[in-house]
């Protein structure tokens, strides 16, 4: 076969990536809309639109004709907009997060959380809970940020060694710390009053339920700053991926960009948790779902896993506000209790085995 | 878009690993377009020496030059634009197809969010058709045989295009037909090639000069013809080595053989 008449190789796999994420698009339009209308107050998916629509664009008539409340207004505008976009981020922030974690340290179980960030991230948050905010001197959102920056920097201080940060030393570290964290947190949990304890495990399995739109600012300019970063340095991420070695004899200075790659871990996984918690499975398995998907060029595979993130987040926020309403559940319990089985029959399906699920 | 071939300098270069001296001032010259083969038996330190070589191992003492500049002082990225390597590695723990491992080469060249650009394509299409593993492009590079790794690994060294190609044992693992094979497509690029070889006889029949390193040191460099001596071998590796004219080729050809010392006779 001539190399002219032989289609590009990846010509199969590069169609898939900009499909995906025009498909993710659209269902995380549709996820906001529908998230818009539900809820006690009586809000249409067409007055849901609308309402979303009449505050992005200026002059639609329905805004002032009167035919929509100012309570659902409100109930869309002010409460279920901000708490869905909140999980967007979050589980945009996580997905992100969690892919560059298991580029760093090449290892298929990284997480977000490998850092001791939630963990670090629960103790501040606890402490604040716990002793109060005045004892603390910081708001529950603060506490939790500078306790996940500062297990992040302990992890990353702990695994370096004569300026090198080895992987295996990282995942040792953030383990090892994480289990001692949380000893502080279990410690801090079962000595305080026992109606303490319902908003420490909603904290710790994570919850967008008290988002408010200035709550939004941090994570979403941290998502941003840190995917602009990713998306120029793929090809970095991509030599990353095969071996140290590979990756210095291809022109990427390693331990420099590890070093970067982890802060830009901490900052955004730190601002995540500070607002939501520690939502769990989002970061472990978004990025492996965008693999299987689109294959491992984290230049189709990131923006595919971010708005992968993003989608299912926001709906898994949908359910845990819907499936036993009026109580809510924690979003935590949510992704897992979803997502782990999807994960498991999409890994043992045919198409996994090659996107590397063979080994 | 093939660069001209460069000239590599190995200048009384010191590596230490762990408070050990793993490279001890050695010194080195590959003329552009030149084969080297390093030789030396296990642990002599030609995977060390070859680490200098891209930046992997920064010197304790010495310099590493190529086209006259410092490896070190160029930075990482433009000493990759010079400097194509084949490693040893092979934790090759990652999802990547083959074609997407070949496209690696084009990392030191590449910038910026773009996608690849037909040429960046095209190259390493034409890398993976000369070393006969086009036919691979779509499968996951984790599946793949060792000869047919080895040949994408090649592939990526080749799309890299760079004057100057560092091989680390490259023939290792692969059955007698890709050892040759792969010699002569490394031959044929005419590229400054430094490579660690453990086969003396494809040392002298692909190299134009080889270097034997002996813990750490060099103990002896030149045309193959003059430096293995039956006498160097068994210096270095202790073997016997009756060298015979190749039959085909003329070329040095060794017959090795266990090296007879008092204390493997046994009892009468």
């Amino acid at each position: 076969m001539t190399l002219t008449r032989k289609p590009r190789p990846t010509a199969g796999r590069a169609s898939a990536a900009p499909l995906a994420a025009l498909a993710l698009l659209a269902a995380g339009i549709g996820v906001v809309i529908v998230s818009g209308a539900t809820g006690t107050v009586d809000v249409t998916v067409a007055e849901s639109f609308k309402i979303v629509a009449g505050h992005l664009l200026p002059n639609l008539p329905w805004m002032s004709d009167g035919s929509l409340t100012p309570l659902q207004d409100q109930a869309v505008w002010q409460f279920r907009l901000p708490r869905t976009l909140l999980a967007g981020v979050a589980g945009a922030g996580l997905a992100l997060a969690g892919a560059l974690m298991q580029a760093l340290v090449r290892n298929p179980l990284a997480e977000p959380y490998l850092l001791g960030v939630s963990a670090g991230a629960g103790v501040g948050a606890v402490a604040v809970i716990t002793l109060g905010a005045a004892a603390v001197g910081l708001t529950l959102s603060g506490a939790a940020f500078a306790g996940a920056l500062g297990a992040a920097v302990a992890v990353y201080l702990l695994a370096r060694q004569g300026g090198v940060v080895a992987p295996t030393r990282l995942i040792l570290s953030g383990v090892a710390l994480g289990s001692l964290l949380s000893a502080v947190t279990s410690y801090l949990t079962i000595t305080t009053e026992a109606q303490n304890v319902f908003s420490i495990l909603f904290f710790l399995l994570g919850s967008v339920a008290a988002a408010t739109w200035t709550q939004l600012a941090v994570p979403a300019a941290a998502l941003a700053i840190v995917l602009v970063f990713a998306r120029l340095r793929s090809r970095s991420l991509n030599a990353l991926q095969v071996g140290d070695e590979t990756a210095t004899a291809l022109g990427v200075d390693v331990n420099r960009f590890r070093s970067q790659l982890l802060v830009a871990c901490a900052l955004l996984t730190g601002a995540v948790v500070a607002v939501s918690g520690g939502i769990g499975f989002v970061g472990l398995v978004v990025p492996h779902i965008s693999r299987i998907a689109v294959g491992a060029d984290h230049r189709r595979m990131l923006p595919v896993a971010v708005l992968g993130g993003a989608v299912f987040l926001m709906a898994a926020d949908l359910a845990a506000r819907t499936v036993a309403a009026p109580t809510e559940i924690p979003i935590g319990i949510v992704t897992a209790a979803v997502g782990a089985p999807f994960f498991l029959w999409l890994m043992r399906r045919g198409r996994a085995s090659g996107a590397g699920m063979h080994r | 878009m093939r660069q001209e071939p460069m000239d590599l300098v190995v200048d009384d270069l010191v590596i230490e690993l762990g408070g050990r001296r793993i490279v001890d001032q050695v010194s080195l010259e590959v003329e552009p377009g030149r084969r080297l083969a390093l030789l030396g038996p296990n642990g002599s330190g030609k995977s060390t020496l070859l680490r200098g070589l891209y930046r992997l191992h920064r010197p304790a003492s010495g310099a590493v030059r190529v086209g006259g500049d410092d490896l070190w002082r160029l930075g990482a990225r433009a000493a990759a634009q010079r400097i194509a390597v084949v490693a040893q590695e092979s934790a090759a723990e990652h999802d990547l197809t083959a074609f997407q491992v070949a496209m690696l080469g084009r990392v030191p060249h590449q910038r910026g969010f773009g996608a690849d650009s037909p040429a960046d394509l095209a190259a390493a299409e034409a890398a993976l058709d000369r070393v006969g593993a086009l036919d691979l492009a779509d499968r996951p590079f984790a599946v793949l045989s060792g000869g047919e790794k080895q040949r994408v690994l090649l592939a990526r060294a080749i799309t890299q295009d760079c004057p100057v190609l560092v091989l680390d044992e490259p023939t290792n693992h692969l059955d007698v037909t890709f050892q040759l094979e792969l010699m002569q497509i490394v031959a044929d690029l005419g590229l400054t090639t430094v490579a660690a070889l453990h086969d003396l006889n494809l040392a002298a029949e692909y190299c134009d000069a080889v270097a034997v390193l002996q813990d750490g040191r060099l103990v002896a460099t030149g045309d193959p013809g003059t430096v293995l001596t039956g006498d160097l071998i068994a210096e270095v590796f202790a073997v016997r080595a009756d060298r015979i004219p190749h039959p085909a080729t003329g070329r040095p050809h060794f017959a090795l053989s266990p090296l007879k010392t008092p204390t493997t006779e046994r009892n009468p």
